[in-house]
């Protein structure tokens, strides 16, 4: 028996099923237990409980058409949909809604790449089309143009930009939402709508220039709720003709300031692509267990004791991986102004080349690089992190991502890894810590991302996690620190943490929510929108 | 010749696939190879993982699983039944989530399983 969305009867949704059965065929409605169960979140912290957000069927359509039509029957049974795209956004919510009972809208078979050029680099996707499909798509024609990838390259081009996915090259690129030009729209009302200048008929710019005319609408189609996007426009990187990668270390904790405001200059300045910060001390805390004992200790270590432990093992504090893309001449010369400047600045700095690459590759010089979403090769590799290994003998099931945005500087980086490391100490969590670095996918902000252990047959860890990340979201707000994506069950946790002016964002929100899908068929709760009958059972 | 061979190994209980497939399972098995490829080689192919690992994620989980008792690359692997195969593809493991039926529909299960159990002494 399916899981009724809460409200509708059984003959309303039988009713409904009917219809997307003529929509779509039989064969592309999901209702059997077996088959709607695929639709769970592999990693919800709420696995086999009653809180769990389940799906209470699925439907997935081939055609813009059919779409039209599911949304039309959904209108007149006031049955809530969730779109999905390629359903991998694992650690953010998979494939499962943020409403319990929706009708999961599986878009997995609208898979068409509708056009690649590589002339103008744009190209107009379906949300099936994964980024290895796109890959393979520009490598059989030879096209000369790159993709920017996130870390799985299952994942959809128009499922991760609408989740504010991010990539691994130049800015302008890794920010996925950014770097797309134009959509069309199938509205809550059934009809299409296509943004930018795909609003003119015969359009030859839709995918050339976002923001035709008059207001710009894309941003409320991404973690929003307002209509179910069909197509969407993405800018591609020019292929270069070389990458060089080169490491830049500095010895003292307090050296991250002025080395971020280098890289950032760099960067901003359009020198580099994504700088890679980790740091060294941190990783030789395994094998060190004077270190271990100092940052154990209660209180915690303070930099200065770090500086001193860092000095005696001639270990720096950061290191950073900067990498250059362009003409080899320029590649190696930036590199080359790169350690000039930071030199000039840093004392104790030093610097070592990373990889190096010329461009197209073989299949053979492919297979080497060793981080491939950094010259646009699509990778699974991102799990072996969290996968079972030796050093990893009892992996979980999963995580959760807590995901804050922090200020693109080094006193933000010292400050947060302090306030999080506090909350994670005292809920017992492995994740973050003093030697923290942040993920710089985001072109102008970092984040300061951790993943927090979930399980599927331990609930304990699952509430330590749960409730350690309603706290961290809390310490965050305290800092002026705000997540840029969430679980679907911290939408409103994360959504309540933008409150300025008593809420007015959300208020604003939900106006235009009322206003556009008036039964709240699509997606109810994304972003922490929740259509006016459902806004009393808010989870924040 | 060949049908009398057939016929006998038939007769013995032993399986044909492994040596010669019959056109259609043959098909299939070819089939299953780029299902195989497309969706489950990005993890559990051969090569090198995050940062020059030395493996993907797929094989360093099953050697560190086994051991060395079966091989690290399922497409290696002697020992694999259908229903094996079935229990990972709809119910996943530790960080490996599930295959929805859009994504790998029962037909195409059917032909990954056919390839990674081809080699299998166990049917």
């Amino acid at each position: 028996m399916a899981t009724l969305p809460a409200g509708v009867s059984a003959a309303d949704f039988n009713a409904a099923i009917t219809k997307f059965k003529a929509a779509v065929g039989e064969k592309h409605v999901f209702t059997s237990d077996e088959d709607v169960a695929l639709y769970r979140d592999a990693y919800s912290p709420m696995w086999g409980t009653p809180q769990e957000l389940l799906a209470s069927a699925a439907v997935a359509p081939d055609t813009v058409e059919q779409v039209q039509a599911i949304v039309r029957a959904a209108n007149e049974h006031k049955i809530p949909l969730y779109p999905i795209s390629t359903g991998k956004n694992v650690g953010y919510g998979g494939s499962a809604p943020n409403l319990h009972g929706s009708v999961v809208l599986d878009l997995k078979r609208m898979n068409r790449i509708l056009e690649v050029d590589d002339r103008r680099g744009f190209a107009l996707v379906e949300p099936g089309v994964a980024y290895f499909d796109l890959y393979r798509h520009i490598q059989e024609k030879k096209l000369k143009v790159w993709i920017d990838c996130p870390d799985p390259g299952w994942g959809s081009l128009i499922g991760n930009s609408l989740d504010h996915g991010v990539g691994y090259t130049f800015g302008a690129f890794r920010d996925h939402f950014g770097s797309h030009c134009g959509m069309e729209v199938v509205l809550p009302n059934g009809e299409i709508m296509r943004t930018g200048m795909g609003a003119l008929p015969g359009s030859k710019t839709w995918q050339d220039y976002k923001y035709g005319f008059g207001p710009y609408v894309d941003g409320l189609f991404g973690q929003g709720n307002f209509g179910i996007v069909t197509k969407m426009g993405f800018w591609l990187m020019p292929e270069p003709e070389a990458y060089q990668s080169g490491y830049v270390s500095v010895p003292k904790r307090h050296d991250i300031i002025a080395l971020v405001d280098h890289v950032n200059y760099l960067e901003h300045i359009g020198l580099i692509g994504q700088p890679n910060y980790s740091s060294p001390l941190g990783r030789t805390q395994r094998n060190e267990p004077d270190l271990r004992a100092l940052v154990g200790k209660a209180g915690g270590p303070s930099d200065e004791e770090l500086d001193r432990f860092g000095a005696a093992k001639g270990i720096p504090s950061w290191e950073v991986e900067l990498q250059f893309y362009g003409p080899a001449k320029t590649v190696a010369a930036n590199w080359e102004y790169a350690r000039e400047r930071i030199g000039a600045s840093i004392p104790g700095s030093t610097f070592r080349d990373g990889h190096s690459y010329r461009f197209p590759m073989t299949d053979e010089q492919k297979a080497a690089v060793e981080h491939k979403v950094a010259v646009g090769i699509p990778a699974m590799s991102i799990f072996s992190i969290g996968a079972r290994s030796e050093l990893n003998p009892s992996p979980t099931d999963g995580h959760l991502w807590f995901a804050p945005i922090i200020p693109k500087t080094g006193e933000a980086i010292l400050e947060s890894q302090r306030a999080f490391a506090k909350v994670y100490q005292e809920f017992g969590l492995n994740v973050g810590g003093i030697f923290q670095t942040p993920a710089t996918w985001i072109y102008r902000a970092f984040v300061m991302i951790v993943g927090m252990p979930v399980s599927r047959s331990n609930k304990e860890i699952n509430a330590k996690s749960m409730a350690a990340f309603k706290r961290v979201v809390e310490v965050a707000a305290e800092h002026g620190w705000a997540e840029y994506r969430s679980p679907p069950a911290f939408a409103d946790l994360v959504a309540d943490s933008y409150s300025y002016n008593d809420h007015a964002l959300r208020r604003f929100n939900e106006q235009l929510k009322d206003a556009v899908d008036p039964n709240g068929i699509i997606a109810a709760g994304r972003g922490g929108i929740w259509p006016r009958h459902l806004r009393g059972g808010r989870k924040a | 010749m060949k049908m009398r061979v057939l016929a006998l190994f038939a007769l013995m209980g032993i399986a044909t696939t492994g040596f010669a497939a019959a056109p259609g399972k043959a098909q299939q098995i070819a089939e299953g190879e780029k299902l195989y490829k497309y969706w489950c080689s990005g993890c559990h192919g051969p090569g090198i993982g995050q940062n020059g690992a030395p493996y993907l994620p797929g094989e360093t989980a099953l050697r560190a699983k086994y051991k060395g008792a079966v091989p690290g690359l399922l497409h290696e692997r002697t020992d694999l039944t259908p229903e094996f195969v079935k229990l990972f593809v709809r119910q996943g493991i530790t960080i490996m989530p599930f295959f929805r039926k859009t994504e790998i529909d029962d037909q195409q299960f059917d032909a990954i399983a056919a390839y990674l159990t081809r080699k299998s002494k166990t049917k």
